[in-house]
């Protein structure tokens, strides 16, 4: 089965030689299309399969666990793959309008297939040092995409991206070392049984280490200061799909390794994780409230919503957990779309800053009814997707009789609410300062359906999952499950032992 | 041997830390690349360390006889190195191409990304 497994890592690798292969013509860009087309498929299968059969794992090079790389997918996992080939054929097929000849013949796609191997692989990996390696994978290629076309903007937000992205990165490594000297294995199932064996006081420690390194990719309170310094700098592609999966791996992590190895000491750990789940809702919001770009306003969002779903890892209850799971998914699309609208509007209007924008409403309609579905969706409007993830976290909150924290993720939804009728009054609502009236028919009729058909597909995903969260809500308790009790996650991997 | 590499280790971070407080950006990166040295030292002596015994395994045999080195730390440290030299040789690059089309490395003056929001 190990090939289930390594095809979603494969694919985005082989695309990106063709297209680095191709990169002088257009065929690049549709090599780009066609992996991405071809990864969805290969997680559609790999989703099937662990459905059907509970946790799916892999050993690389046939060597047994824990000795060998192990890949595992439970259903946590495959959801991710699953949402990162969706998000990875949106993008690939928004610039194919979006992106220019310049930035190809640098690279673009190559980059970014591997940018999307890095993070198919991270979410499949079941070895610590080898998620180090594909944070990596993932960092690199970000660096480059961040910098292509190096406008002294991209390189200025490009500084703070690396320099704090690699202290993580190093904070991680000593992680890995440390945890290494205590138990004698990296495999994350075998951790799991190993550190019950530990000194439990210096464990946490490490859990500490971890906790920051993962802290800083996910962009939490206090750590974030990297994202809104970065995200609204580089090509509308890039921040979209920067938007969507990054900081989700970082959550990703943290919820993978705060429950399956680091669970020995709740009660410290997570009511950390509580405090800043807290604070990063709170911060993440009141930033954006006082920005006045567009994609800048985005970003601090994507902060604010980090928020909630580490608030469901810190919960630590089932509920919580089901309501992470779900908001992990619905904000992976949202978000991204929500930056992939940005980027017609700065097509139409000439800018993101809301100040010398306006007139969408009136002439694009259209784009004004595909913006308030995410927006409001992101606000928790019923019946969007965004209305389900919140109030599962909240009823969660609430049975814990946790008050204040239920009134904190309430109240940020309503300042999310304040933030996006910004966005809308000054960019939709207002006529545009200059008296421009940007028509979704002044671009060229090709590349208007390459931006508009993933605005489109992703908008219709928010309201089906919205309409229909039954089956959606069922899955992220299955994941839950799986999640809160790590038996069969552990006995699929070391099962081969013998 | 354990308590100078970890002396070493320390004296390594905290020169870092010193260098990565600075205003200066091309410091902040020297400052990385020590501390990251620091971190491979530090998986390096989590593998603890075995004098003069290198993991041979005889022939024909499947287990080497005795104590042995720990390779995998090695393994692992020779990974983080290479990752590492790609890593800082970008970074290196990039704060070259900040100097030239910044004109500057005082952190506190790189703002062009987040200007200063005009005081009401």
């Amino acid at each position: 089965m190990s090939w289930l497994l390594a095809v979603p890592i494969a694919i985005p690798f082989a695309t990106a030689v063709f297209a680095f292969l191709l990169r002088n013509g257009a065929a690049g860009r549709w090599v780009s299309v066609a992996g991405s087309a071809a990864l969805l498929a290969a997680s559609a299968v790999l989703m099937q399969a662990v459905l059907a059969e509970g946790v799916v794992a892999g050993q690389m090079g046939s060597w047994p666990a824990p000795f060998g790389i192990t890949l595992v997918a439970d259903l946590l996992s495959a959801v991710m793959v699953v949402i990162t080939a969706i998000i990875a054929l949106a993008v690939s097929v928004y610039a194919l309008a979006d992106i220019g000849p310049a930035e190809e013949r640098l690279g673009y796609h190559a980059l970014f297939q591997v940018l999307i191997a890095g993070v198919t692989g991270a979410f499949l990996t079941g070895d610590l040092f080898n998620l180090y390696v594909w944070f990596e994978v993932m960092l690199i290629s970000s660096f480059g995409l961040l910098v292509l076309g190096g406008r002294a903007e991209q390189i200025d937000g490009g500084v703070k991206y690396v320099a704090l992205n690699l202290v993580s990165t190093i904070l991680f490594l000593t992680g890995i070392g440390l945890l290494y000297g205590m138990t004698g294995t990296l495999n994350m199932a075998d951790l799991s049984i190993a550190v019950d064996g530990a000194d439990q006081g210096l464990l946490t420690v490490v859990a500490m280490l971890f906790m920051i390194a993962f802290g800083v990719k996910a962009a939490v309170f206090p750590l974030f200061f990297w994202l809104p310094a970065a995200y609204h700098t580089p090509a509308f592609s890039v921040s979209a799909v920067f938007a969507g999966l990054l900081t989700k791996v970082g959550v990703y992590a943290l919820i993978r390794m705060f429950t399956l190895v680091f669970d020995h000491d709740t009660g410290l750990t997570h009511t950390i994780l509580l405090w800043v789940a807290c604070l990063t809702m709170v911060t993440g919001v009141l930033g954006a409230a006082a920005q006045g770009d567009m994609r800048r306003i985005l970003s601090f969002h994507i902060v604010s919503q980090i928020g909630y779903m580490v608030l469901g890892l810190a919960l630590l209850t089932p509920l919580a957990i089901v309501g992470a799971v779900f908001y992990l998914v619905h904000h992976i699309i949202v978000k991204a779309n929500l930056f992939l609208i940005a980027g017609v509007a700065d097509r139409l209007t000439g800018g993101t800053a809301l100040s010398r924008i306006g007139g969408l409403y009136a002439s694009a309609p259209l784009l004004a009814a595909l913006f308030l579905v995410p927006a409001f969706s992101l606000a928790g409007f019923p019946p969007l997707s965004g209305f389900w993830a919140k109030f599962l976290l909240v009823k969660a909150a609430l049975e814990i009789e946790g008050w204040v924290i239920a009134a904190v993720a309430l109240a940020v939804g309503l300042l999310t609410i304040y933030s996006m009728t910004k966005i809308w009054a000054q960019a939709f609502w207002e006529p545009h300062p200059e008296g421009r009236e940007p028509r979704l028919s002044d671009l060229p009729a090709g590349q208007r359906w390459a931006m508009l058909a993933p605005i489109m597909a992703l908008a219709a995903l928010t309201v089906f999952i919205g309409l229909f969260p039954e089956p959606f809500v069922a899955f992220a308790e299955r994941a839950a499950a799986q999640l809160l009790d790590p038996t069969d996650y552990v006995e699929t991997v070391l099962g081969d032992r013998g | 041997m354990e308590t100078l590499l970890a002396l070493t280790i320390g004296a390594l971070v905290a020169a870092a830390v010193y260098l990565m407080l600075a205003q200066n950006v091309l410091r902040f990166i020297f400052g990385l690349v020590l501390i990251s040295n620091a971190a491979n030292l530090t998986i390096f002596l989590a593998g603890r360390l075995t004098e003069g015994a290198p993991p041979l395994i005889a022939e024909g045999a499947d287990m080497p006889a005795g104590l042995v080195a720990n390779a995998l730390p090695q393994a692992l440290v020779l990974t983080a190195i290479v990752i590492g030299f790609g890593l800082f040789a970008f970074a290196i690059v990039l704060v070259f191409r900040a100097w030239t089309s910044l004109g500057t490395l005082d952190a506190d003056q790189m703002r062009l990304a987040e200007p200063e929001e005009p005081r009401a």
